[in-house]
């Protein structure tokens, strides 16, 4: 029998049982839509969270004290204490696939202007800090390298700050708050950045040279961390190889000798969100797969019943010519056609289900693979379901068949 | 005997034998006759008699345990089931007890049914050779009617129509007329005389010694072996009978 009829066949088969093959269409609706929502929400989250880091700078490397920790082991407060003055300056001199160089230090406190106050955050930077972390100045400047030199009490402050401190707004810049009783002059405003994927307030900021925070506030003579970006995100390794020669370099650090700091990149950190997000995202699918596997037991009951049903249709045909690969094709079809059409409008149902998501305010983007996805395993799951009713039907005897009742 | 016609089915002792169980059950214990192309051979035998049996091998829908069954000069015994598929759909039609037509189907596509099964035949020429087997049993007006729409008459002539619409070497009929009233089966004898004049190959199986008296040789089966196999000589009109009938009345 030509495809073309075996499809005339199948598609009757089906309309004269409505009902019947909607219910075994609508576990894989179901499956499918399911599997196609998790994938979506995976991707919209995974690129959500992509999107959040890129906003921190892509190439953005990160130099900090202390050689990686290990379980347990408790590490001498001093070497916590490596990241000198020396270190920036050899960075400086040496760098190749490196930019900007920025020492941080940091503090946590509180900023008080007139009877207003807020808990902040204040970081000590050096020029390239803003190119580093792509902030962004709105309103009045960034400090100098003479503000540097001479540990300037002046700092630049984000939107929470002044929000806070400057409740009935005013122009903040050129006036003078006090952090931890030092007073900064700020003279210039952060432009807004919003919160992170992880919900916390990048705007609740301020930055001071940090030979300020340093002298000023810190009383310290090492950094936190050194800030650095690499020429372009794709030789990020090629910088942190070079940071660690000029490091060891620095530190005496010769032959088998354990590095005495730890550099980590964006880059890495994406990678690890990345995966972290795709695991969860496969778990998601796995689960919604299961329902697709029941939805294929449903399938293959459903023409298992009506092989059966159709026994002396299946004798009439036999004895009318059809051989049983024929018979074999026919059902296999009716089971595709079947699957594929709950596919179809599960694929539909997903689609609407990834919407209503968003507009929840879900992250939610249906990767096109996916799509074509559901339908090879739809297609799978016709041909693996229907395989062995197909296969019945196909072994039955024509004489007993044609005498059922 | 006239032995120059040819020679549509011939069988040499052939049996078959069934296991039920540890028993072995001889259904059929060595037949053999030939039949020729334009006889319309009636198959008459008691229940148990053999005759499903031998319906079934000479519709090859079975093979024989011994001997050997040729088909229009085709051996069947050793034939795989896909080569006895071929061989039903180009030189069997078949009219079956309960007509057996596909419900929900259309007169016309039930008829085009066989040659769906063969790569010759395009559509348009299934539906001109339906339409022309439909004629032929005078349904020509009926074409587009459904199965659930026609009575048992109209059904068994849809099944015969099913059963001419490949041209086969032999029609095969299996109680034909078991279902129905006795008008619509004297009718249906009518039609079969009518098929047989035209050159049919005709092989009625039934359990009624009655319908022998239309036919033009009668083979006679008890318990698995030809008693008799007589040449009809006085063939009785089955539309003279019809005539006869008394009009029926309704109550």
């Amino acid at each position: 029998m030509s495809i073309l009829n075996l499809f005339k066949v199948a598609i009757r088969a089906i309309f004269s049982n409505k009902f019947r093959s909607f219910l075994s269409m609508l576990g894989i609706i179901i499956g499918v839509a399911a599997v196609i929502i998790m994938m979506a929400i995976g991707q919209g989250s995974k690129e959500s969270v992509r999107a959040n880091l890129s906003q921190m700078g892509t190439n953005v490397i990160t130099i900090r004290p202390g050689a990686e920790t290990r379980g347990g082991v408790r590490q001498d407060p001093s070497a916590m204490q490596t990241l000198k003055q020396k270190d920036y300056e050899l960075i400086e001199r040496n760098k190749k696939y490196v930019t900007y160089v920025s020492p941080e230090v940091t503090s946590s406190g509180q900023a008080i202007y007139g009877a207003n106050n807020t808990t902040t955050s204040l970081y000590g930077a050096g020029l390239d800090y803003l190119n580093i972390r792509l902030w962004k100045i709105e309103d009045g400047t960034f400090f100098t390298e003479d503000d540097i030199r001479k540990s300037s009490k002046v700092c630049v402050v984000g939107k929470t700050v002044v929000n806070e401190l400057f409740p009935d707004g005013g122009d903040p810049v050129g006036k003078t708050i006090r952090f931890k009783s030092i007073p900064l002059r700020i003279v210039g405003i952060l432009k807004s950045k919003g919160y992170n994927s992880w919900g916390m307030d990048q705007d609740n900021v301020m930055i001071s040279p940090y030979t300020t925070v340093m002298k000023r506030i810190l009383a310290q003579t090492y950094y936190s961390s050194i800030n650095c970006s690499a020429i372009t995100e794709e030789l990020t390794d090629d910088a942190i190889a070079e940071l660690t020669n000029i490091l060891r370099e620095s530190h005496e650090l010769k032959g088998e000798a354990v590095d005495d700091f730890t550099i980590r990149s964006q880059q890495e950190m994406m990678e690890t969100m990345s995966s972290t997000m795709d695991t969860i995202t496969i778990i998601l699918v796995v689960a919604a797969a299961f329902s697709l596997l029941v939805a294929g037991i449903g399938i293959m009951n459903i023409m298992l019943v009506s092989v059966t049903e159709r026994t002396k249709e299946i004798g009439l045909r036999m004895s009318v010519g059809a051989r049983g690969l024929d018979i074999s094709n026919q059902f296999l079809i009716e089971s595709i056609l079947i699957s594929l059409t709950g596919g179809v409008l599960g694929v539909l149902v997903g689609w609407l289900g990834t919407l209503l998501c968003s507009s929840f305010g879900l992250p939610a983007t249906i990767p096109l693979w996916s799509i074509l996805v559901s339908f090879a395993v739809c297609t799978l799951i016709g041909v693996g379901f229907g395989y062995f009713p197909a296969q019945k039907a196909a072994r039955m005897d024509p004489i007993e068949a044609i005498r059922y009742e | 005997m006239d032995d120059k016609r040819k020679v549509v089915i011939e069988l040499q002792n052939v049996k078959r034998y069934f296991k039920v169980g540890n028993e072995i059950v001889k259904a059929l214990r060595g037949i053999t006759f030939k039949i020729y192309e334009g006889e319309f051979v009636t198959i008459q035998g008691t229940s148990g008699s053999g005759k499903s049996t031998l319906l079934n091998q000479l519709g090859c829908l079975d093979t024989p345990t011994e001997g050997e069954y040729y088909l229009d000069g085709t051996p069947v015994r050793k034939m795989s089931k896909s080569q006895r598929a071929k061989l039903r759909n180009r030189k069997i039609g078949f009219v079956f007890q309960s007509y057996n037509l596909l419900p929900k189907t259309t007169a016309v596509e039930n008829v085009e049914l066989p040659l769906m099964y063969n790569k010759k035949y395009n559509a348009s020429q299934r539906r001109a050779a339906a339409i022309k087997a439909l004629q032929a049993v005078g349904l020509g007006d009926r074409l587009e009617h459904k199965s659930n729409q026609m009575s048992g008459g109209q059904m068994q002539r849809v099944a015969i129509a099913r059963a001419l619409v490949n041209d086969p070497a032999v029609v095969l009929a299996d109680e034909a007329t078991g279902n129905l009233d006795t008008r619509t089966s004297f009718e249906m004898l009518v039609l079969f005389q009518k098929l047989h004049a035209e050159g049919r190959t005709i092989i009625f199986v039934t359990h009624n010694p009655e319908i022998a008296q239309y036919s033009s040789r009668n083979i006679n089966l008890r318990d698995g072996k030809v008693r008799e196999d007589t040449i009809n000589t006085n063939i009785l009109s089955a539309a003279d009978a019809l005539a006869s009938l008394p009009i029926p009345q309704d109550d």
